[in-house]
């Protein structure tokens, strides 16, 4: 069995997510050019809540997409299993755009090489930033976030959990430590 | 979640779990045909060879594109249906061809049975594209990711089939799938052309094409063989387009918001009146599209992790 | 080297015998059968010949196995089987006496193949081989062969076997014709209009693989003709392979009316049905096919009423030319020598028959049809015997096979009663190493 510690509750996440927000607009002057792209699944969920977020502050409409980066993995040749895919849906296109990459849990940073090499499938974006709830440090390739909702120092064997979901109150970040 | 299987032979063989694995992964591939760069690098590396035995470009263009689009390299060989061309055996062909390290072999066969006798001798995944009257399991989930897009369901749904039963993987396929997915299937055509005992896998029979068709929500015409005419399965194409073509009067008797689905090639005015075939509840071109999603869900999941 | 054969159950149903019993073979013949028979005979003297002593205790003694459908495939098609070959599994699998039919290349319709069949058996000099020639021409259902030369030259019938004699105004003459040589027709009863294109038995199984079927009726379609004619000419035809309730029902009620018909099946038919088909293995493809399990029940019911009155192999050796390849271009055909009567204990096993039975089937009235003066351990006879541990398991490896083809489908099968020595015309020709 798995102890398992909360380390983010509701409020906490909603709190990370609306500083997040600010820093957003702070760093990008606006919305002006801007996307925002949640990869699935935990990402997606996220993404929605900085852009209600933002379009509350700003008063405006930010476009958001949905990013699934299964097909760009780097070990589905070598794993014996196939994750279940999930939908992509950028129903825009992302040349010259600003696109803000959200993810709950940065860790290896795996799956952002492979949400980078999707995105480029999309378009040409003037850049891309990367918004993430948790940082857990572990990085295997040269990534960094350039938004952070709480840096977690964790070790190897413990799992982070980022649930949100459309209850916000049941939100929370836990820590469970594979015994 | 991956295939428990080496090789997609049948529907036969296809557990419920199974099919809806293929279908929902076909759903998410959907989107990447309908991208400006229409290709994934998930398959990079992977071989698919596409031998076919039978000449058929639609079935073939399909999988070389579902590969393509996943990256994988495509090497198509097509041959002439020949039982033995200079003394080789066709196990004598698969190992050679297992030689050469592909990954995936995708075979159209004239002879029923010659994919499970492939897979037997081949490391590789072996994907049936068709063998005689046998199976068509392509064809099959793409017809029910077709219904399911169209239907959002395909339990309780009364399908028809229509045409020569007898001679026609398409129908078997469909039968086995649709049944197991919890549709009512039925089946219409001449008696000449219905194989015995059909009944006993679980549909109903009818040789009156109003009475196949009444109340359907699904209608599946199948193509019919013109060289059928010469074995007395039935005495010419004007009387088969009489009795169980389907034109806008028969279309009539079925639900309203029947979909009309057709395996190609057709045969406009012999089992299908033209204006069926380009009438609104035509799915036929949807059918096509979703043939791309279906492969490569298949592709993808058949793929890597020894 | 007389031979002396002590302390087996001897089942001879020609003499109504099944008994721990001795047998006396002296210069190739059966001379003596009691019990506890001196190893020197009644006359033992010092210049007697040296004797061998065969121990069968625990093992059953039979006369010589006969199988009446075999085919050799020498001349034309020795990649598959030879005379030699051939024979060498007959004796493996305690057949001492083997029937060949004429799909040969040549065919064998003249006294020359005939001749040829014969003379090779003789230099081989392993088990008596009897040459079935064909009925027409060519086989081509056309005109008759010579039947008179043919007798002469060794023919112990005739048959198109393979193909079947389409027109009934044919078979009507050579049944006529035939009766007066006093030798049988045996018939491959196949309506080819019915069963064109066929691939196997029609049914669920067809219906499932999209195999084209091969439906009862073209079996039975022409057991019926063959039996009316049979009737109405006085003739004795011989029904080959049967493999399908319908037919089993038309010969038992011909019999009953005192048609001249008689009948074998092989142990195919008994022992597999339809449904082994699912996984497209080419090595049950056969014609007649493997039937459902209602004819594999109805067959059964057949041989234990007598309606079947012989067990035949149909031994069709096919290379892997012919059988590594797509179901649909796999040539029909599967090999029998050495499994058939391990196989068709089993009937015993299953009380289907009882072994006096199982010899009679597998030797005595196969013999009868064909006028053979074989199947009999009376004294007087020429010594063919069959000597088998019935006991014995064994496993089915067709690498072992003296046959020259492996399209055996029952490789890997267990089965029980094994041939420990193979006697023809008093010579130990075969013994078990294992």
């Amino acid at each position: 069995m798995s102890k398992k510690r909360v380390v983010m509750d509701s409020a906490g996440i909603d709190r990370s997510l609306t500083r997040i927000s600010y820093e957003i607009l702070e760093k990008n002057k606006g919305v002006e050019d801007l996307v925002i792209i949640g990869i699935q699944k935990g990402g997606v969920f996220l993404a929605e809540r900085i852009r209600e977020k933002i379009c509350r502050i700003e008063d405006t409409k930010v476009p958001m997409g949905k990013l699934d980066i299964t097909l760009y993995r780097d070990d589905l040749l070598t794993s014996s299993k196939k994750p279940r895919m999930g939908k992509t849906d950028i129903p825009f296109s992302l040349d010259n755009k600003k696109v803000v990459l959200v993810d709950d849990v940065l860790f290896t940073g795996r799956t952002i090489r492979a949400a980078m090499d999707a995105l480029i499938d999309f378009g040409r974006p003037k850049l891309i930033q990367l918004a993430v709830l948790i940082d857990r440090g572990h990085r295997e390739l040269p990534i960094r976030a350039d938004f952070v909702g709480k840096n977690l120092p964790s070790s190897l064997w413990e799992e982070v959990n980022v649930s949100v979901s459309t209850d916000k109150a049941k939100d929370e970040v836990v820590i469970l430590e594979n015994a | 979640m991956k295939l428990a299987r080496k090789d997609i032979l049948g529907i036969r063989d296809l557990a419920v779990e199974e099919i809806n694995l293929i279908l929902d992964t076909a759903e998410s591939f959907i989107e990447v045909s309908t991208r400006e760069i229409k290709k994934v690098p998930t398959l990079r590396g992977v071989t698919v060879m596409n031998l076919f035995y039978e000449p058929s470009t639609r079935t073939r263009t399909s999988f070389e594109i579902a590969a393509k689009r996943l990256s994988a390299d495509t090497i198509n060989i097509s041959t002439a249906t020949s039982s033995v061309v200079k003394g080789e055996t066709f196990i004598d062909t698969a190992k050679n061809l297992e030689a050469m390290n592909p990954d995936i072999i995708v075979l159209r066969h004239s002879a029923a049975g010659a994919p499970h006798m492939l897979s037997r001798v081949v490391r590789q995944s072996v994907i049936n594209a068709g063998d005689g009257a046998h199976e068509h399991p392509t064809q099959a989930l793409l017809d029910m990711m077709t219904i399911r897009e169209k239907k959002k369901r395909i339990a309780g749904l009364k399908v028809s089939i229509v045409g020569d039963i007898a001679h026609s993987r398409v129908a078997r396929s469909n039968i086995y799938g649709l049944t197991k997915m919890g549709a009512k299937v039925t089946v219409g055509g001449p008696s000449t052309m219905m194989p015995r005992f059909i009944d006993r896998l679980g549909v109903e029979v009818h040789h009156h094409v109003d009475d196949a068709i009444r109340d359907a929500d699904i209608i599946m015409m199948l193509r019919i063989q013109t060289e059928r005419q010469d074995m007395s399965v039935f005495p010419s194409l004007r009387e088969y387009a009489n009795l169980f073509g389907l034109n806008r009067k028969r279309v009539a008797l079925a639900k309203e918001d029947v979909i009309i689905m057709h395996p190609g090639p057709m045969n406009r005015g012999v089992e299908i009146s033209p204006d069926v075939a380009d009438g609104p509840y035509s799915v036929i071109l949807d059918q096509v599209t979703n043939g791309v999603a279906v492969r490569m869900a298949l592709l993808y999941l058949l793929s890597g992790g020894n | 080297m007389n031979l002396l054969i002590k302390g087996g159950r001897v089942v001879d149903p020609s003499q109504e015998l099944d008994a721990k019993m001795d047998i006396l073979v002296e210069n190739g013949k059966i001379s003596k059968i009691g019990k506890d028979l001196p190893a020197g005979g009644a006359k033992a003297s010092r210049k007697a010949p040296a004797i061998q002593v065969l121990d069968a205790h625990n093992l059953l003694v039979l006369p010589g196995l006969v199988d009446m459908h075999t085919h050799l495939r020498e001349p034309g098609y020795e990649y598959k089987e030879t005379i030699e070959t051939g024979s060498e599994a007959a004796l493996a699998g305690g057949f001492t006496s083997i029937a060949c039919m004429p799909n040969t290349d040549p065919i064998n319709d003249n006294r020359s193949v005939t001749e040829f069949i014969i003379r090779q058996a003789v230099k081989c000099g392993l088990v008596n081989v009897y040459p079935v020639a064909a009925v027409s021409k060519g086989s081509e259902g056309k005109g008759l062969t010579e039947f008179g030369d043919l007798v002469e030259a060794g023919a112990v019938a005739f048959s198109d076997d393979g193909k079947p004699v389409m027109t009934g105004g044919l078979m009507r003459r050579a049944l006529e014709y035939a009766g007066s040589f006093g030798v049988p027709i045996i018939s491959h009863c196949e309506d080819a209009t019915l069963s064109a294109g066929g691939l196997m038995n029609e049914g669920l199984t067809s219906t499932e693989l999209g195999l084209p079927g091969i439906p009862s009726i073209s079996e039975e379609v022409m057991v019926a003709r063959d039996i009316l004619i049979a009737g109405y000419t006085e003739a004795a035809v011989h029904i080959a392979h049967v493999s399908t309730a319908g037919s089993v029902d038309l010969i038992r009620e011909a019999k009953k009316r005192g048609v001249r018909v008689t009948a074998e099946t092989a142990p195919h038919y008994f022992c597999l049905s339809e449904e082994a088909l699912t996984e497209f293995d080419t090595r049950l493809k056969m014609n007649p096919p493997l039937r459902s399990v209602g004819d594999v029940a109805a067959i059964k019911k057949g041989l234990w009423d007598g309606t079947l009155d012989a067990i035949a192999t149909d031994h069709a050796p096919q290379s892997s030319i012919e059988k590594e390849v797509e179901f649909e271009y796999a040539a029909n055909g599967i090999i029998g020598l050495e499994t058939s009567l391990a196989l068709s204990l089993r009937l015993v096993a299953e009380d289907v028959l009882t072994l006096p039975q199982l010899v009679e089937k597998m030797s005595l009235n196969p013999a009868k049809i064909l006028r053979l003066n074989k199947g009999t351990l009376k004294p007087g006879a020429d010594a063919d015997i069959t000597i088998v541990d019935p006991e014995k398991a064994w496993t089915v490896d067709v690498k072992k096979f003296r046959s020259k083809s492996r399209n055996s489908p029952f490789g890997g099968w267990q089965l029980k009663g094994k041939v420990i020595h193979t006697i023809v015309g008093g010579t130990v020709k075969y013994s078990n190493k294992e």
